[in-house]
């Protein structure tokens, strides 16, 4: 009797909500993110580090394409270093972090939050939004990053690439990379907007959390799995090679199945993000004491 | 919540503590609709008790509500609020109309809708040629209206102003001032913090004064002074015989000082009841035909009632 009325009362609230308000009072917010946050100059530093790599790999390929003394299967693997080595653990990490805690913080350093707080919109609806202009914003930089690097790796090698990617397991490697992209934007995303909204600077966790990434290979197995690294490496499609230090970085220390992982970084992504929600309610203004 | 809390704005035993400095301390006021002022000198906690009401921090002890929403509650409170901050800052590369337009799109507007609120609100403060340059590039005064026109664009029933006239031309204080004036005959509730009392003074229905943290009086202004006991009322009566007028006072014990007019048809009292003293006068226009142009308080007045509270030098009294 009892689960028919809660089945029902969680009916009613469902349908009493206006979603349709909230899709608009988000969308609302997604957009004004992006016309503050991605055509500026102070995004300048995220573009580098999304297609440094490309202009590095450009050069490269100017040696002409249909290069014969080339080794695919090499460049394949020199590919899966540059994504593993420099995207995951560099490029995307602190692109993320810059791009996700410039949305809060630049609204305290430019004064200007409390016009978001005195908008009659729930505090939720404000993280989704950001998050999801965050997300957008960094998905869209870097995955053009990586498509850009996968295109010019196999460009260089004319026919050979294009049966490599077509007719071979290329096109599988690209929507792994993409994919492995968005999740770590995600995931990244989720876990440094909350940092912001808890600590007030934010970049003291961001180092801890570069180190916690980093080494998370070598704790126990429990402790890995709250690290995104740890959802992620299962993913890739290639293996990195790393000596020493740097097979800290691609070492996959207990093997998961693909769809548990990426159920698992979602579900650590959702657990931030909601840790950021029930914090924000309480989020004051006062910007002198703050900055 | 009860009829009458769904009108006003209640502050029920309300303090807050910025870590160990005092903000505001056992704040009880109660807001009916109309134009109240916040008066005090710098850093007594107008700001703050600003921020409260809208909920841009929070009370460390007490309790809130404005028109029985509390403040905790924005999705529903800054639909009837409306609040021109005394930030002066502005999210970068928007123009005046953007700037109204991104914000009202906030509330879930639609183009269309946050389009033509934007207008209105542009017209009103008198923006609307200038809505198309980059707020950046705006004078002081130009930034104060569009904030102006942002706190009003939504049509809300509640208008917090935090120092509004700073930076304002006379034209446009003199302006902002008659539409103030205007939103209160409306029935708005206008909370208005300013330094330039004089001018709040004019339009005024009620004042609050606040003096490091604790709210010194509150109600209407002449029941304010009234209250005011160690300082005598000024009353300045324009008459024919103001010699007659000074000597009957000073038979009673209450008039304690009188200063004629330098042109002789008029003295200013100075008198501990002016209950008595308006009695008096009424007796002698009766009795003694005594011919009377004026009578007003001359310290009945917001400046005044700080002066004595507070002081010139913001030291409560």
């Amino acid at each position: 009797m009892s689960q028919v009325s809660n089945s029902s009362g969680l009916r009613t609230w469902i349908t009493s909500q206006p979603w349709r308000l909230w899709g608009h009072q988000v969308m609302a917010v997604v957009q004004q993110e992006l016309k503050r946050n991605l055509f500026t100059p102070r995004a300048t530093w995220v573009y580098l580090l999304a297609f440094g790599p490309v202009v590095i790999l450009a050069i490269d390929a100017m040696q002409g394409p249909g290069c014969l003394s080339c080794s695919l299967d090499e460049d394949t693997t020199v590919l899966a270093a540059i994504f593993q080595l420099y995207y995951l653990r560099l490029g995307i990490f602190f692109g993320v972090m810059g791009i996700f805690t410039w949305l809060f913080r630049g609204q305290i350093v430019q004064r200007t939050l409390h016009y978001s707080f005195l908008a009659p919109l729930r505090r939720e609806l404000l993280i989704i939004g950001k998050f999801l202009a965050g997300a957008l914003m960094a998905t869209v930089l870097f995955g053009a990053g990586v498509l850009l690097s996968f295109s010019l790796v196999y460009w260089h090698f004319a026919a050979r690439g294009y049966d490599y990617v077509f007719h071979g397991p290329g096109l599988e490697q690209l929507a792994a990379y993409l994919g492995i992209t968005a999740l770590a934007c995600i995931g990244y995303g989720a876990i440094f907007l909350t940092l912001t909204i808890i600590f007030k600077n934010p970049v003291i966790p961001g180092i801890v959390m570069l180190g916690w990434e980093t080494f998370s290979g070598v704790f126990p197995a429990m402790l890995q799995r709250l690290s995104v690294s740890f959802y992620l490496k299962h993913l890739c499609p290639v293996s990195a090679p790393a000596d020493g230090i740097l097979a800290l970085l691609t070492v996959v220390t207990e093997p998961v199945a693909a769809w548990a992982t990426v159920l698992g970084l979602l579900l650590l992504a959702s657990v931030a993000l909601a840790v950021a929600c029930i914090r924000s309610r309480t989020l004051e203004i006062s910007y002198s004491s703050e900055q | 919540m009860n009829a009458p809390a769904q009108n006003r704005i209640l502050f029920e035993n309300v303090s807050k503590f910025y870590g160990e400095v005092l903000g505001v301390n056992r704040v009880n006021l109660s807001l009916s609709a109309g134009v109240t002022s916040l008066v005090g000198p710098n850093g007594s906690g107008k700001t703050t008790l600003m921020n409260l009401m809208t909920g841009l921090i929070r009370p460390t002890n007490g309790a809130i509500s404005v028109l029985g929403i509390a403040p905790s509650q924005p999705e529903k409170l800054a639909r009837v609020l409306g609040y021109c901050t005394q930030f002066d800052s502005f999210p970068p590369g928007l123009t005046g109309r953007e700037f109204i337009h991104d914000w009202l799109r906030l509330h879930g507007f639609n183009h269309q809708e946050a389009g033509r609120l934007t207008e209105d609100a542009l017209a009103r403060v008198e923006l609307t040629e200038a809505a198309d340059r980059k707020v950046a590039g705006y004078s002081k005064g130009m930034r104060q209206r569009i904030r102006l026109a942002q706190a009003i664009s939504h049509h809300p029933t509640v208008l917090i102003l935090d120092e509004p006239l700073n930076g304002l031309d006379p034209q446009a204080r003199a302006a902002s001032i008659a539409l103030f004036e205007a939103l209160g005959k409306e029935g708005m509730h206008v909370v208005i913090s300013s330094h330039i009392l004089h001018e709040v003074d004019r339009i005024s229905d009620e004042v609050v004064l606040i003096s490091s943290g604790y709210i010194v009086a509150e109600g209407k202004i002449p029941d304010v002074r009234t209250e005011v006991k160690e300082h005598p009322m000024q009353i300045l009566v324009r008459c024919a015989q103001p010699e007659l007028l000074a000597s009957r006072v000073f038979a009673q014990n209450h008039a304690v000082e009188g200063k004629l007019q330098l042109d002789g048809k008029g003295i200013l009292i100075r008198t501990t009841n002016a209950d008595e003293f308006y009695s008096l006068l009424n007796r002698l226009i009766v009795e003694d035909g005594m011919q009377v142009e004026a009578v007003a308080p001359a310290d009945d007045d917001v400046n005044s009632v700080y002066q004595y509270l507070i002081g010139s030098d913001g030291e409560r009294i």
